[in-house]
């Protein structure tokens, strides 16, 4: 495994400098002999009472990139996300195929216990799931559960001061998380997850319920964590794809025999290839609004 | 200008009319229901609040009303009432908890069960008074103790308390318990701490409005034996009575002052209890009602 050296993965910038978001993006991409693999995916189907939600996707995911998933409603861009943290296990008649490897190991092999790879790679969902307590409470439940509960307090702020978030809450811990505007529960939502301190967050269309506002802080946001971390972020939206994403792959569907719905992986590469010079047709139509 | 403000008048009068009559009836139902209470309180108040004194409440029954009191009644009603919780509360949560959260309802057992619960709650008082004095009275041979009336009782009210916890259970939305489970929590984790604070208010109610409804009970307690004299404080594995039992065998003599008199203040007492109790529950649900 190749690390990749400190100059070549971050940008040029001034310290203190805002650069434009989409500007730092847009840096090169570290050369793939120097990426280090988190996820390879290989020849992975998922199935819901045996019916075809997504078939033979293959594809590697990059520490410290943020990848994004996007395509059509139908796509299993969700389905797929979900395969990471064994989230699928939890609906009834979901079967797995093929292999996700993290860190070269089978995520799905039979030794494996959901809740140590959910302590790694961690979710922050569609529509903000804050627990119906207070905002330490929130924060502090996953180190809870984890036992991880020396130094809580420092925990929780770190958390929160990643998240963007503790300016805002830090007067008011003990008040309830439901109090709280769309756009705060769903940073409370990340800092929830950063504080079990994964290698990984998966983002379901993270900023779908949010206003623009809100939706431009979560991006400023996945700049920011992904130094620390490595994002998959599913989005419905392009322009976001465009402005956070390394990486974006496009998903599709196709019809089968009994006019049944898969996805399927049209293709995968870097986040500029895919929206200026894409090697395959439907790529471009959808990217280009003619589709979907 | 007229036309239009004609043609508007015309299309709108049956409607107007439904709504009307739409409007009555709900009235009506309302008067009904409303009206029956009402004169089944000021009739009771009338007859029997002038016997509501210390003689009642704290002397035990005699053959002259003018000394006889309902104590040993009260008492045991009271005994009856903790012991029902203590019992129902587990059993009934438990059950609930997994039918909802463990309970692969692809398996016909499960099914089996639920059908079961569902048509246990319709079965007629008296026939758990049967069961009660077969099995629990004479089969494990409890005797006619309080014990084996706060068992029958807790049969009776037990699939009442499952479907009410089950609906609390259920009304916790799945965005929780997805959160929960993508920090690393087991789904004992989830279950205690996240599905169980948050149904408590539901669970609560529920537990209290069966609980309320099994103590005015009479017909399952005359089978395992409550009798209709006793002149001493219950006991856990002695003879007992119950007020709803005390009246019932008030109603039955032939002297005006138990009939009417010294029955309708028994009545007023259980009615107080009653209320006390649904007031308890109301108050539990909005204290602890939760918002999503």
């Amino acid at each position: 495994m190749v690390t990749v050296p400190e100059s070549q993965t971050v940008p040029v910038t001034l310290p203190g400098v805002n650069v434009d978001a989409v500007a730092e993006r847009g840096r090169p991409l570290p050369a793939r002999e120097l990426r280090e693999v988190v996820f390879d995916v290989q020849g992975l189907g998922v199935s819901y009472s045996g019916n075809m939600a997504l078939q033979d996707v293959s594809l590697e995911v990059y520490r410290n990139f943020v990848t994004a998933f996007i395509g059509p409603s139908g796509c299993g861009k969700s389905t797929f996300i979900r395969c990471f943290n064994h989230m699928n296990a939890l609906i009834p008649g979901a079967r797995i195929h093929g292999r996700i490897l993290y860190h070269e190991q089978d995520l799905y092999g039979t030794d494996v216990d959901p809740v140590e790879v959910r302590k790694r790679i961690g979710m922050v969902f569609q529509k903000p799931n804050p627990f119906p307590k207070s905002i330490y409470d929130n924060v502090a439940f996953g180190p809870r559960v984890l036992g991880m509960t020396d130094g809580l307090d420092e925990r929780v702020e770190r958390a929160l001061h990643q998240a963007a978030l503790w300016d805002e809450v830090k007067d008011r811990l003990k008040a309830s998380a439901l109090g709280l505007s769309g756009g705060q529960q769903q940073r409370l939502c990340i800092a929830r997850c950063l504080a079990v301190e994964p290698e990984v967050i998966l983002m379901d269309e993270p900023a779908s319920a949010l206003d623009p506002i809100a939706t431009t802080r979560i991006e400023d946001l996945m700049h920011e964590l992904k130094r620390d971390y490595t994002i998959i972020v599913v989005t419905h939206n392009m322009q976001q794809a465009a402005r956070v994403a390394d990486m974006t792959a496009f998903f599709s569907v196709t019809r089968g025999g009994e006019g049944q719905r898969t996805g399927i992986l049209i293709e995968y590469d870097a986040t500029d290839k895919i929206f200026t010079q894409p090697s395959d047709k439907r790529t471009e139509d959808y990217v280009t609004g003619r589709f979907g | 200008m007229s036309a239009v403000s004609a043609g508007l008048r015309s299309s709108r009068r049956r409607g107007v009319w439904a709504g009307r009559l739409f409007m009555a009836f709900l009235l009506l139902s309302l008067a009904i229901g409303f009206a029956t209470l009402l004169t089944l309180v000021v009739q009771v108040v009338f007859k029997g609040v002038e016997w509501v004194d210390l003689v009642l409440l704290l002397e035990p029954p005699s053959a002259d009303p003018q000394i006889a009191g309902a104590r040993p009644a009260i008492l045991a009603t009271i005994y009856l009432g903790v012991l029902l919780l203590a019992l129902t509360v587990p059993l009934g949560v438990g059950t609930a908890i997994y039918l909802e959260e463990y309970a692969n309802r692809n398996r016909w057992y499960n099914r089996l069960l639920e059908i079961n619960i569902q048509n246990l709650a319709a079965v007629p008082s008296i026939v758990y008074g049967i069961l009660g004095l077969a099995f629990l009275v004479r089969g494990l041979g409890l005797g006619r103790v309080l014990l084996a009336g706060a068992m029958i009782l807790t049969l009776l009210v037990l699939p009442t308390v499952i479907i009410a916890a089950r609906e609390a259970i259920r009304a916790v939305p799945d965005s929780i318990r997805q959160g929960a489970y993508a920090l690393g929590a087991t789904r004992w984790q989830v279950v205690w701490r996240q599905v169980l604070p948050a149904a408590v208010p539901g669970i609560a109610t529920g537990s209290i409005l069966a609980l309320s409804r099994a103590l005015g009970e009479t017909a399952p307690l005359l089978l395992v034996g409550a009798l209709t004299y006793v002149s001493f404080n219950p006991t856990l594995l002695g003879d007992f009575t119950a007020l709803p039992v005390q009246i019932y065998q008030w109603v039955a003599r032939p002297q005006p002052e138990f009939r009417d008199t010294l029955a309708a203040s028994g009545i007023i007492v259980l009615l107080v209890i009653l209320l006390a109790m649904n007031a308890l529950a109301i108050w539990l649900r909005n204290r602890y009602e939760r918002r999503w």
